[in-house]
């Protein structure tokens, strides 16, 4: 589904990423997690099409197709959703107009008829209870005075709307009390097909008893240093990351 | 018929000379209100000149290039034998308003029906007023629009024949807007002089809607002034849709004088216009006023917009907010300077004052300047100015969710007009502006109605 081969990104002359290759395959979880600063949020904003970054070498296939001719819209329509690590304030987008744009040109990209407002509503509303999220919330402008927790289950409940291929989730768990990772980690899960993947980025263990991985990888310094399956999680969580960085000359 | 005219002082004559071909007629045909000041207001054009970048107030707008083209001047009425329903079809179905037309500045009566308002309210031709009832134009008539303060108000004074003029006694609410359209239809380029005057007794309240429109593709100047009279207590809400083409010229000066306890609502739309500068004066003169003043304005490709306000706080406990915002495409340029003067008297004061623009483009300019003399102790006052361009974040956010580029900008752009178009308080009006302002930015010619002409030149 996603191949990435030696994808070396660097950011105004810096190098950030430094020789990534990732295979992930439908069905399959993969989560990635490193210490701060490593390039997780760089892979991940590179995936879903953000500019200012400059690939200096590799390659990405989607589906088999060039990643790198496809703007962020197009990624998006073809199945690629990033739930953004800081999610942005738009104060003015009412969250409905922006979601039911969102929805519609995700139809028409699939040749469907776009939903009339009485049908989108019922929508939101199934998908809003699945999530558990405030309706005084989708009253708003997009993410506008969201707590940080209200933030993420914001990119869950539009990842649950849009219902993605390949999910990104960039610590979608980092600032969710209990019982709402248990939600998020409920809406990934209900989403789980044989035919969509999912790419975690965390720093806990604790997501990982609810998302179970497929494989762990640890990014350090730009590099995926280690591949493991869930066991490896269990290690970070135990050790942290010094033995990486010393295996790693550091 | 292009002769364009660059010196100066010649300039400032050629209009002292169309004055003097139609001053003796004036004499024998305007009631005298309108008459009494004709002289030193000439003479106080001549004093000022035509304002050039020279001019602290025009410096972001000089008028010279505007002034310089050979215009016809309409110093008579023209017989219009259009009904206005033909050329005209306000599609805003749910906004019931009592229409009145204006022409190249004069007021025309359509078929002279009576307008569908409250008893008491007088509504109709300046000029034919100030004929009929001297009386209730003459204690107001000039006693804003000061020549000396200003050459376009001086020129304006000159040459003032018609305009609207509307009336409302006191505790009168007149329920529907007035709607003015401001036509300019006329076979050569014209200069227009146009002069307004709205009198609102204590208590009263009404609402009016200005909208502006070109007709024709010729080439046009207008120079229009109104004075709103606000008395205790009393309520107006003042909304201007300007939608202009690319040749025409406009200096719009507007005055309030607001009585206690008074409240005013101003919104200024500009939609398209080559050149609009908009004065706009309001003096708080009674306790307890509130003033809104509103504006924004969507242009593009060489447009010129300027905003120019002042707002005196003569008594205390007053509130004043400005707050204009503006989009910039292409190589169009923006102006905003706004002035908050509050007398020492003029105790609790808040006013405050905020001006946002968005560049599109590289070569888009806003040039800003904000002054607050403030000569009370006792008062609250902010201004800020924003020059900025698309959040290239919110861009990212809403296009990773699928939204097409260009549908992603024209969502941002509206949500950064929305904060001044929900202001408007009436819901369809509102409603009708933000999809003017949506159609604008989608780069649609936002006609504001089903008219026949195109005028996107
Ligand atoms: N726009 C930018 N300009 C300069 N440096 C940048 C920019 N964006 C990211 N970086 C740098 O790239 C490196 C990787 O950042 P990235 O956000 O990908 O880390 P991360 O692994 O997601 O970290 P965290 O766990 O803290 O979220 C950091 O050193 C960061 O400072
Ligand atoms: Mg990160």
């Amino acid at each position: 589904m996603l191949s990435i081969k030696n994808l070396c990104v660097s950011i105004e002359g810096k190098e950030i990423l430094t020789g990534i290759n990732l295979e992930v395959r439908p069905g399959e979880v993969h989560a990635i997690m490193g210490p701060n600063g490593s390039g997780k949020s760089t892979l991940a904003n590179v995936l879903a099409g953000r500019e200012g970054y400059e690939i200096t070498s590799g390659e990405i296939t989607f589906e088999g197709e060039d990643l790198f001719e496809l703007s962020p819209e197009e990624r998006a329509r073809k199945g690629i959703f990033l739930s953004f690590q800081y999610p942005v304030e738009i104060p003015g987008v009412p969250m409905v107009t922006f979601l039911k744009t969102s929805v519609n040109e995700h139809r028409k990209f699939k040749g469907e008829k776009p939903l009339t407002a009485g049908e989108f509503l019922k929508l939101m509303r199934e998908k809003k209870q699945m999530v558990e999220m405030d309706t005084e919330l989708t009253n708003r402008s997009v993410n506008e005075g969201f707590s940080g927790g209200e933030k993420k289950k914001n990119e869950i409940f539009q990842m649950a709307l849009l219902e993605p291929r390949l999910s990104i989730l960039d610590e979608t768990d980092s600032g969710l009390d209990i019982d709402a990772l248990k939600i998020v980690a409920n809406g990934v899960n209900a989403l789980k097909s044989p035919g969509r993947s999912t790419i975690v980025i965390t720093h806990y263990q604790r997501l990982l008893d609810y998302i179970i991985p497929d494989h762990v990888h640890v990014l350090y310094k730009g590099k995926i240093v280690k591949s493991a399956g869930r066991e490896l999680a269990l290690e970070l969580e135990e050790k942290g990351y010094e033995w990486i960085k010393q295996e790693n000359g550091n | 018929m292009m002769n364009a005219i660059t010196d100066a002082a010649d300039l400032s004559l050629m209009y002292l000379a169309r004055y003097r071909e139609a001053a003796d007629r004036w004499m024998k045909e305007t009631p005298p209100v309108l008459h009494r000041n004709r002289e030193t207001a000439i003479r106080e054009f001549l004093r000022q000149g035509i304002p050039s970048k020279k001019n602290e107030n025009y410096k972001y707008s000089p008028l010279q290039p505007y002034f310089s083209w050979e215009y016809d001047f309409q110093h008579s009425r023209n017989h219009v034998d259009f009904q206005l329903n033909e050329v005209f079809q306000c599609d805003i179905p749910q906004l019931d308003t009592v229409l009145m037309l204006v022409m190249n500045g004069w007021f025309h009566s359509l078929n002279s029906e009576r307008y569908e308002l409250p008893p008491g309210v007088i509504a109709g031709s300046l000029e034919e007023i100030a004929a009929a009832h001297p009386g209730l134009v003459e204690p107001w008539y000039g006693s804003l629009a000061e020549p000396a303060e200003d050459p376009l108000v001086a020129l304006n004074s000159a040459f003032a024949r018609d305009g609207f003029f509307i009336y409302v006694p006191r505790g009168v609410r007149v329920e529907k807007p007035i709607q003015v359209i401001n036509l300019q239809e006329a076979e050569h380029d014209t200069f227009v002089t146009q002069r307004n005057l709205v009198i609102v007794d204590p208590g009263a309240e009404v609402n009016l809607i200005i909208c502006d429109h070109t007709l024709n593709a010729n080439r046009y100047m207008v120079n229009d002034v109104t004075e709103i009279f606000v008395g205790k207590n009393a309520r107006v809400d003042v909304c201007s849709v300007q939608n202009q083409h690319n040749r025409a010229a406009s200096v719009h000066s507007v005055f309030f004088r607001q009585e206690r306890d008074s409240r005013i609502t101003s919104h200024a739309v500009t939609l398209h216009g080559g050149m609009v500068r908009n004065n706009l004066k309001a003096l708080l003169n009674g306790e307890n006023c509130e003033a809104n003043l509103y504006g924004m304005a969507f242009i593009d490709r060489k447009q010129h917009v300027d905003n120019s306000l002042q707002v005196i706080h003569a008594f205390p406990n007053c509130q004043s907010n400005q707050h204009y915002k503006n989009v910039l495409d292409d190589e169009s340029s923006g102006a905003f300077s706004g002035r908050i003067h509050v007398l020492r008297d003029a105790q609790k004061t808040n006013a405050y004052q905020r001006n946002n623009s968005l560049l599109l483009t590289d070569k888009a300019l806003m040039q800003t300047k904000p002054q607050l003399i403030i000569e009370a102790d006792d008062v609250k006052c902010s201004h800020g100015a924003t020059v900025g361009q698309i959040d290239e974040d919110a861009l990212f956010y809403l296009r990773s969710r699928g939204i097409e580029e260009s549908r992603a900008r024209l969502m941002l752009m509206n949500a950064f007009s929305y904060e001044v178009v929900q202001q408007i308080a009436a819901d369809p009006l509102r409603d009708r502006i933000s999809e003017l302002v949506d159609k604008r930015l989608r780069g649609d010619v936002a006609r504001c109605h089903e008219c026949a002409y195109r005028c996107d030149c």
